[in-house]
């Protein structure tokens, strides 16, 4: 058997992939927003239930010890804003184990940034001018306008239902009925998840840049939560961009109450405990840092792969990367 | 028998799945950012050959299927079951019956190698080699000096398969055919 030594990216397309990052780079630079770099290793880690965090034995000073590889620079960065960087982006290599596909990578780059004393609608606008100039520089044409999109909205005028007040039962019969498989033993959000993911995210992104905002709050990780003007329901203060029908950019107004996100973390923790994944450290000194206080401000994730995947055309973002997973 | 999870789905990967064995195809990973996971898989039900689409939660597994794939020559049928040997040495006959033959009725030659695929030690389908040589049983007279261009015919193979030939073959003429397409190759 011959051994698939070659790069998953035609050398024609890293060059453009380089080309795109100093755009990148550009487009923070002229905001003067400061990039910085932090560990990929952690002595705690993302604790989401349905992120799989991977792990590294270490010898440090402290001895041998576990360490956790990110899943986003998300607690550095936070860090970094505690102790008072101002405005910060990150080009971070982030891990997620399991995840390997057309539309994921085992290990790939994300772009992040925070913005303290922005709000999220101005982060949403800066997200899109960030994404229309990467595309503009790419072979693709530009997206069309920026539209906000109420998940709730979404989910009435797709399936004719109020995904805050549907019942689990109707919930899990038009998750069943539209995944093709039984629900019956999922809870809320995981039929949610389904049916954004196979009947709702398809179509986003389709005539422009669609930023889904108002999650339900209990999806709200690492973001406050507010009151939907049309009946009071606590929602997510984040908002999630798309385009041709993939996900490119998870937003969030800030969590900074420290108290709040312990709780948080204690959860995810409880709910792993409950499916029977192991649980992960708590990072206690991105705790200690939101105890000290994180200026109020927004902040956002973006698939750099996903976006230089579009901005040029391809199928997979395989063939944006040097070396894809099964080839690594 | 062991169980696979979504995540050790890969191509040619034998499964069982509501009774019959399946053949995974693709397998794609659909995940919110921060939601759960979920696989869309393609699967070739191994007793139908259709191919479906089915959704797992990541995580969920199927039981592995008992499934082989032996090289083995077609001898004789009887009428109601078709009998091939496996070329190993063993001299190890297989009975197949007319259901699992499928398509392939009409490409068997004794003493050519099919590919037989078994579940649980029993016949399920029976593949051809990609090309055969059969000779001609009938087919309208051939034209002299017609070898260049223009024009076909049917003709009636040994085996029973009916391909379009060109003008100028004969009755007992061997040909060359591809028994994926079913289409005339060139002459043996």
């Amino acid at each position: 058997m011959s051994i698939d030594w070659r790069p998953s990216a035609e050398i024609a397309t890293l060059r453009e992939r380089a080309r795109l990052i100093a755009e990148v780079r550009a487009f923070f630079a002229e905001r003067d927003v400061l990039e910085v770099e932090t560990p990929v290793l952690g002595h705690g880690g993302s604790t989401e239930v349905h992120l799989a965090s991977l792990s590294a034995e270490a010898t440090t000073p402290a001895g041998r010890e576990r360490l956790w590889l990110q899943t986003s620079p998300e607690f550095a960065m936070k860090r970094l804003l505690a102790a008072g960087s101002g405005p910060i982006f990150q080009l971070a290599r982030s891990f997620r184990d399991g995840e390997v596909g057309r539309r994921h990578n085992l290990e790939f780059t994300m772009l992040e940034w925070y913005r303290p004393g922005l709000g999220l609608e101005a982060l949403i606008e800066e997200t899109a001018a960030l994404v229309t100039r990467v595309l503009g520089r790419g072979a693709g044409d530009k997206p069309g306008p920026l539209r906000r999109r109420r998940y709730r909205e979404l989910f009435r005028e797709a399936l004719g239902i109020d995904p805050f007040t549907a019942s689990l039962a109707t919930l899990r019969r038009l998750a069943g009925e539209r995944g093709g498989l039984s629900m019956d033993d999922s809870d809320r959000d995981g039929c949610l998840d389904l049916l954004m993911s196979f009947v709702i995210e398809p179509e986003l992104g389709r005539d422009g840049l669609d930023a889904v905002v108002d999650y339900p709050a209990s999806q709200a990780a690492l973001a406050r939560h507010h009151r939907d003007p049309e009946d009071g329901a606590s929602v997510a203060s984040r908002f999630e961009l798309y385009l041709d029908g993939l996900e490119l950019a998870n937003g969030y107004d800030e969590l900074t109450d420290a108290a709040e996100q312990r709780a948080r973390f204690t959860e995810d923790n409880a709910a792993r405990r409950a499916l029977g994944l192991a649980e992960v450290a708590v990072d206690e000194r991105l705790l200690a840092a939101l105890e000290s206080g994180l200026p109020a401000g927004s902040g956002v994730a973006l698939g750099l792969d996903r976006l230089i995947q579009l901005a040029l055309g391809k199928a997979s973002v395989a063939e944006v990367m040097a070396f894809a997973t099964p080839r690594c | 028998m062991a169980n696979y999870s979504t995540n050790e789905f890969k191509g040619g990967l034998k499964v069982m799945l509501d009774g019959d064995p399946c053949s995974i195809v693709e397998n794609e990973l659909v995940k919110p950012g921060k939601g759960q996971a979920f696989n869309r898989v393609k699967l070739r039900n191994l007793m139908t050959g259709r191919v479906l689409e089915h959704t797992f939660k990541s995580g969920d597994s199927l039981e592995s299927a008992d499934v082989m794939e032996l090289e083995m020559e077609y001898l004789y049928t009887d009428g109601d079951m078709w009998y091939f040997m496996k070329t190993d040495g063993s001299f190890e006959q297989y009975a197949v019956e007319k259901r699992a033959l499928g398509d392939t009725e009409k490409w068997l030659k004794e003493q050519v190698p099919y590919t037989v695929t078994l579940w649980n030690d029993n016949a399920i389908s029976v593949t051809p080699p990609n090309f055969i040589e059969l000779e001609v049983t009938e087919t309208d007279p051939g034209l002299k000096g017609d070898t260049a261009q223009g024009g076909s015919k049917p003709a009636t193979l040994s085996s029973g398969a009916v391909v379009r030939v060109p003008l100028f073959i004969n009755e007992g003429e061997v040909l060359k055919v591809d028994t994926r397409s079913g289409e005339y190759v060139s002459r043996a």
